[in-house]
């Protein structure tokens, strides 16, 4: 034994072995927490698959389906920052999804020959539509484009638009009144071309009616879609309710006290209201919505609910009991 | 080297012994944070699951809804005069009964003048106020109108429990040994469990109405120790999945804490889809919550719950 030749080592050991025992151990019970903490979420993540297989049966009804391919402008700076948010909510809702930039990454992102920067935002969207055209035209019947700070509820998408006929040159959006006759729908709220509309578009580039006109990306689609004879639809529900927002949530319907139009509400294609009536139920999009609040949104429309409560606005039971009337 | 080994192992195991009792003594968990982990030996309160309800027949259900009707108790003052009108312009709106209790008379808005300027007496006159005039309403919720609420999800929560039995919920948290309900989180509180709070009002041993000019503990903590001389004690609300209903945070704080505990489970490692409260939002974000709780939603989810709650009347934001 060398106890007595060195008895500060043996003392050191054995105290760094008590530290190791009772970290160990500590380490050890803390796993049996964590482990609560993953089925939960396992569970969880089974639930919204369900869920999701049911949701994607809903509008398969009509003759036609209702594929939806969404676009996000975006960049190499944005990607950690907010894009990568933008994949974590609600992209994967649509069909298909393009993460349209100057470069190509594993994100994965489309990288088409622009340059970034607000000058070249027509360009990118020139781009994009193009690439879609050429690449992806058979894949979806309406084509969104987004920004990167764009919250959309793909489901409610959906749901506007299935109803209308994507062989037609449509064209939806929050629709804004200056510079263009018939109007042009706000890039940042998120607009849709139906197919025949995505042809006319990249057909009047290709035939020279449309140009690079200004950097205004939504003001210059807005002037082709016109030179083309897309027709701006009123995607308003059915009590005048706007559907596409170009600011958050709480811009629109937090009432203020009488006073002139604010800013933001004087380029309105359509008479806007401040308070519950400027929104729809069933709200496509809101816009400068950031990280946090995409997340904030995601919990509001489709976790957070009021256990039993029948809403107030039933546009299926409204139709249902008008047609008893009728027959 | 073999005894320094051994004197290693040794060391371990003693390391690993103490690190056992400590945690057994302490009811010690050493991993993060939420006060549902936090309280596995303590009392939770669960929501009714799925299958719970499924076993109870139409008829009985229908007899619990009617049962299970909210007075609230909105705890107002003059000072935040901007979030007592957005409790009267919002949540309250969905409570059977909501009575506002005023430090002062404002001219702007009405409530009952309790004329009191000490906190703890004027909650407890409140609290007196409400039990006298509950007519048939069974369930109390308690709260500041810096709390945001959603009542359909707190009647949902005490579906199956007896208000004739004590019940004292929401987000439980511990002062000492003095286990509590959270004032800011919202109290909820059974019709038994107010009938012996205001009855032990009355003595001034246990429960004082001025309490000690040196030390004055907090209304929440004074609320839990006149409960505790009752019998009555703090129940935390829980999910059926045990996660916490009444939150002392707003969505956006909460949202973004999990976003750096859970960034690849953001939502589920967050709050709970039938959550009852929320603190520390603002006015205007009060008007989103009522236009995201109650109006907006996918086209095409519906659900299948046993109750129906209607919307309130002479309401549009809702």
């Amino acid at each position: 034994m060398t106890r007595r030749m060195r008895p500060n080592l043996s003392y050191l050991t054995f105290t760094s072995g008590m530290m190791v025992g009772f970290q160990l151990l500590r380490f050890l019970l803390d796993l049996n927490v964590s482990q609560e903490q993953v089925t939960y979420f396992e569970r969880g993540v089974e639930r919204n698959v369900r869920q999701e297989a049911e949701r994607q049966q809903h509008h398969q009804t009509a003759n036609h389906t209702t594929r939806i391919l969404c676009w996000i402008m975006t960049g190499p700076k944005n990607l950690e920052s907010r894009t990568k948010y933008i994949k974590d909510t609600w992209a994967n809702r649509c069909n298909k999804v393009l993460y349209i930039s100057s470069v190509k990454t594993d994100f994965p992102t489309v990288g088409l020959n622009v340059s970034e920067g607000r000058e070249n935002l027509y360009w990118k969207t020139i781009r994009a539509f193009q690439y879609i055209h050429q690449h992806h035209l058979e894949e979806a019947d309406w084509f969104l484009k987004a920004d990167d700070d764009t919250f959309v509820i793909v489901e409610n998408l959906r749901h506007t638009l299935y109803k209308y006929d994507t062989e037609k040159p449509l064209y939806f959006g929050r629709r804004f009144a200056p510079f263009i006759n018939q109007g042009y729908m706000s890039g940042g709220a998120g607009y849709v071309l139906s197919k025949e509309a995505l042809r006319r578009f990249v057909k009047g580039f290709s035939s020279g009616k449309c140009t690079h006109v200004s950097n205004i990306e939504d003001m210059a689609l807005g002037l082709c879609m016109e030179t083309m004879k897309v027709e701006p639809v009123d995607s308003r529900d059915i009590k005048g309710r706007q559907t596409f927002h170009a600011y958050p949530p709480e811009m629109h319907l937090v009432r203020q006290f009488q006073r002139p139009r604010p800013w933001y509400l004087t380029y309105e294609y359509y008479t806007p209201f401040e308070g519950p009536d400027c929104c729809s139920d069933f709200a496509v999009s809101f816009h400068y919505i950031s990280a946090v609040q995409l997340y904030v949104l995601d919990y509001l429309t489709y976790h957070l609910r009021p256990y039993g409560y029948k809403y107030r606005f039933n546009p299926d039971k409204e139709n249902r009991s008008q047609l008893i009337k009728t027959t | 080297m073999v005894s320094e080994g051994s004197s290693f192992v040794k060391g371990m195991s003693m390391g690993g012994l103490f690190c056992l009792v400590v945690s057994l003594l302490s009811g010690l968990s050493p991993s993060p944070k939420t006060s549902t982990e936090e309280h596995h030996h303590h009392h939770h309160v669960k929501a009714p699951s799925k299958d719970e309800l499924k076993e109870l027949s139409n008829a009985h259900i229908q007899e619990l809804s009617k049962q299970v009707q909210v007075y609230c108790v909105v705890m107002v003052q003059p000072k935040l005069i901007v979030y007592w009108a957005a409790a009267l312009d919002t949540w309250s709106k969905h409570c059977d009964k909501s009575v506002f209790y005023t430090s002062e008379e404002s001219k702007a808005l009405e409530a009952v003048d309790l004329n009191e300027k000490d906190e703890w007496a004027r909650l407890r006159k409140a609290l007196k106020h409400a039990y006298e005039n509950a007519g048939d309403l069974r369930w109390f919720f308690l709260a500041q109108p810096t709390t945001f609420a959603i009542i359909e999800n707190l009647k949902y929560l005490v579906l199956t429990k007896d208000p004739s039995e004590p019940f004292y919920l929401g987000n439980v948290m511990k002062s000492g040994e003095l286990e509590y309900v959270d004032y800011e989180s919202g109290i909820v509180l059974s019709y038994e469990a107010l009938k012996r709070l205001v009855h032990v009002f009355q003595d001034e041993e246990k429960c004082p109405e001025r309490g000690n000019a040196l030390w004055k503990m907090d209304d929440d903590k004074q609320l839990a120790e006149c409960l505790k001389y009752t019998g009555v004690f703090a129940e935390n609300g829980e999910d059926t999945h045990g996660k916490g209903l009444f939150n002392s945070k707003s969505v956006h704080t909460l949202i973004s804490d999990s976003m750096k505990a859970n960034p690849n489970n953001v939502l589920e490692g967050c709050c709970s889809d039938m959550a009852v409260t929320f603190t520390g939002m603002s006015p205007g974000q009060m008007q989103v919550m009522m236009f995201g709780v109650y109006r907006l939603r996918p086209y095409g989810h519906d659900f299948h719950d046993v109750l129906a709650f209607y919307p309130p009347e002479g309401s549009n934001n809702d």
